[in-house]
């Protein structure tokens, strides 16, 4: 009993890592990543913490103080640290509650493409034959469109809301993650524990799902996050057509839009929600080759 | 090579199809039919509804009116705007080449920069230069292009007042269309008449500016990157190490041996940006009220003229097929290894 717990402790240093932690490992080395996941950190915590670190409501009008300059330009007051605009909105409150609408968008819109790309990955991959050549063929066509063209044309004809945002973004991102797991699916079908799985009985189900889908995650994680930060992105672009969330909702694309009136006499009121959507966007794309580094060492040298 | 080609083409079929299905099943997804689309808020007969879904065949089985939309397209008939009565290929003709031209200057921006920046930080691999650009091809590759658009306005036509804000020419100039390419007809129009359209050339070249690098920031971003990566596993091949043993020059190796072979993957990237280079002209044209197609297509949108959003998406899905397809092609061309994949 003695001994082995000496040896243990001996043998700690060469043990092989916890996968946790060696995630964490091959993660922080990227520094770019660990910044990404600090920024994203925060804006998550102000964006679920919205009421209580926003100074004001995003939607109140302060019709003294229109277009007030941040704090420490000229004209600025302690009172709107990013300043206010066209109608004395408070800058900064708009930005934190856009947070919300933003992350909310992108992770619906995410996990409404993650799944249904899934099965129909699976799908495609196990019926080589017919169902396969078919899904590829529908996804093919839905890849000849432009994304936001498509994404533009699903709310023109749906009509501009936040929930049509997410259904546009997701039919749009449907057919990366549906290539991407009939590839990684097909090269795993080849490997001899799939055909032991099947040769001890696994059904086709569990085939799928227990077997196979666990080995194809890492490429997959690492595309959800890439497509995270572009449906962000798209859906801010959406909503600077005036084709995504409506006003007086602070979105971030449409404080752009109605920022551009005053381009010429306020710079902060266009400066602040396109850096915001810039930095979001630029954090969650260094978490994604972090994380590409970190779970799939193959792809490291991708562009 | 003939053979490749037609393969190419009959892989096309599908596609196609399917794109006329898409378009045609979107019309059909509004709430309502065209006719209560058309009146409006009116309140409409019963049988007069009926008629006017007669006339237009809607009251027929979904798959004949497929095919009758198959047919007339396949006849060139592609409709008419509700607002402007115009047909929707005539207007889509008159735009293109304004779309084209962005397109065309902002690929030339992007291909330029691109592949100086990736070539001069693969050979100054971990330099303060490689990492500033892959930095900054990070930052582009992230970029909200309708944001960048509003900087560039902000700071170089309205600070510095060195570009025009909006639009192809100044108002003051009527030059004649010759080819639809507002720097090309502009040179022509200055050339022939030099004292009605004195500066109309530099004039053209100065709207084109900020839309370009507008729309050509993500392309550019995307092709640094590759070919950095592609640079750099080329440098790595032996016959880059025979060329530099056999004493040539740096510049011939890295020029003629090394980016050669490195430009392969990047074509392709190239042609992929085509489809990314359309969705940005929507949003780089509405910055900068440049009169091309992405415009047309959400002014269209906005005005709910339906036949021009369906046929409108058609021919720029189409647009993208074909430049694909040329792309493919001229990869047969560049890589024998491909034409001759079964």
């Amino acid at each position: 009993m003695t001994t082995q717990v000496q040896m243990s402790a001996e043998d700690k240093a060469l043990a092989y890592p916890s996968p946790l932690k060696e995630f964490w490992q091959g993660f922080s080395y990227n520094k770019g990543a660990v910044m990404g996941l600090v920024f994203l950190a925060v804006v998550v915590v102000a964006a679920l913490f919205a009421p209580w670190v926003a100074p004001y409501n995003p939607i109140d009008q302060y019709r003294d103080f229109m277009l007030t300059p941040p704090s420490w330009a000229d004209g600025g007051t302690a009172k709107f640290l990013l300043g206010t605009d066209e109608i004395g909105r408070d800058m900064l409150s708009r930005l934190i509650y856009g947070a919300r609408l933003s992350l909310l968008i992108g992770l619906s819109a995410v996990l409404s493409s993650l799944i249904p790309g899934i099965i129909l990955g699976l799908l495609a991959a196990f019926y080589p034959k017919v169902l396969g050549p078919l899904i590829m063929r529908v996804m093919d066509v839905m890849m000849a469109l432009p994304s936001l063209l498509l994404a533009i044309a699903i709310v023109a004809i749906l009509g501009p809301s936040m929930l049509n945002t997410i259904i546009a973004i997701s039919v749009v991102s449907l057919p990366g993650y549906v290539r991407l797991v009939r590839a990684s699916a097909m090269t795993e079908l080849n490997r001899d524990y799939v055909t032991a799985a099947r040769v001890a009985g696994a059904g086709t189900l569990r085939l799928m799902f227990v077997t196979v889908l666990p080995n194809c995650m890492a490429p997959l994680i690492v595309h959800a996050t890439m497509s995270f930060s572009s449906a962000i992105l798209d859906a801010a672009a959406l909503g600077f057509l005036g084709m995504g969330v409506q006003p007086p909702s602070a979105e971030w694309g449409a404080m752009l839009s109605s920022a551009r009136d005053y381009i010429e006499r306020a710079w902060w009121v266009v400066s602040w929600p396109g850096l915001t959507i810039l930095l979001s966007v630029l954090a969650i794309n260094l978490i994604g080759d972090g994380l590409r580094d970190a779970l799939d060492p193959k792809l490291k040298r991708a562009a | 090579m003939f053979s490749f080609i037609l393969r190419r083409l009959w892989l096309l079929v599908p596609s196609i199809l399917g794109i006329t299905l898409l378009t045609f099943g979107l019309i059909r997804m509004i709430p309502g039919d065209p006719v209560e689309v058309m009146v409006g808020e009116r309140t409409l007969d019963p049988a007069l509804h009926a008629a006017a879904l007669h006339r237009l065949g809607l009251d027929k089985p979904l798959y004949l009116q497929y095919l009758d939309y198959a047919g007339s397209l396949l006849h060139g008939n592609l409709g008419q705007s509700l607002v402007t009565r115009v047909n929707v290929w005539d207007e889509f003709t008159t735009l293109f080449p304004a779309t084209l031209e962005l397109a065309i200057s902002a690929m030339l921006f992007a291909v330029v920069v691109g592949l100086l920046a990736g070539v001069v930080a693969a050979i100054k691999r971990g330099s303060l230069f490689d990492h500033g650009v892959m930095g900054l091809s990070l930052t582009g590759f992230s970029m909200p292009i309708f944001w960048l658009g509003l900087l560039l306005i902000m700071l170089f036509s309205v600070r510095l007042g060195w570009t025009p804000v909006s639009g192809r020419i100044d108002l003051a100039f009527d030059i004649p269309v010759r080819t639809g390419l507002m720097t090309v007809d502009a040179w022509l129009a200055e050339h022939n008449d030099p004292a009605n359209f004195a500066g109309a050339f530099k004039d053209a070249l100065a709207h084109l500016i900020l839309p370009s690098i507008a729309l050509g920031t993500i392309p550019m971003a995307v092709i640094a990157r590759m070919t950095r990566s592609s640079m750099l596993e080329v440098l790595r091949e032996d016959y880059v190490r025979t060329a530099r043993a056999k004493g040539l020059s740096p510049a011939r190796v890295i020029f003629i041996h090394t980016l050669r072979n490195a430009l392969i993957p990047v074509l392709t990237v190239v042609g992929l940006q085509v489809g990314t280079l359309m969705g940005g002209a929507v949003l780089t044209e509405t910055i900068f009220s440049w009169p091309g197609i992405g415009k047309w297509l959400i002014d269209a949108i906005q005005r709910r003229d339906y036949p021009v959003v369906q046929n409108g998406i058609l021919m720029v899905a189409l647009l993208v097929i074909l430049v694909n397809f040329i792309v493919d092609i001229l990869y047969g061309i560049a890589n024998p290894r491909i034409r001759h994949a079964k």
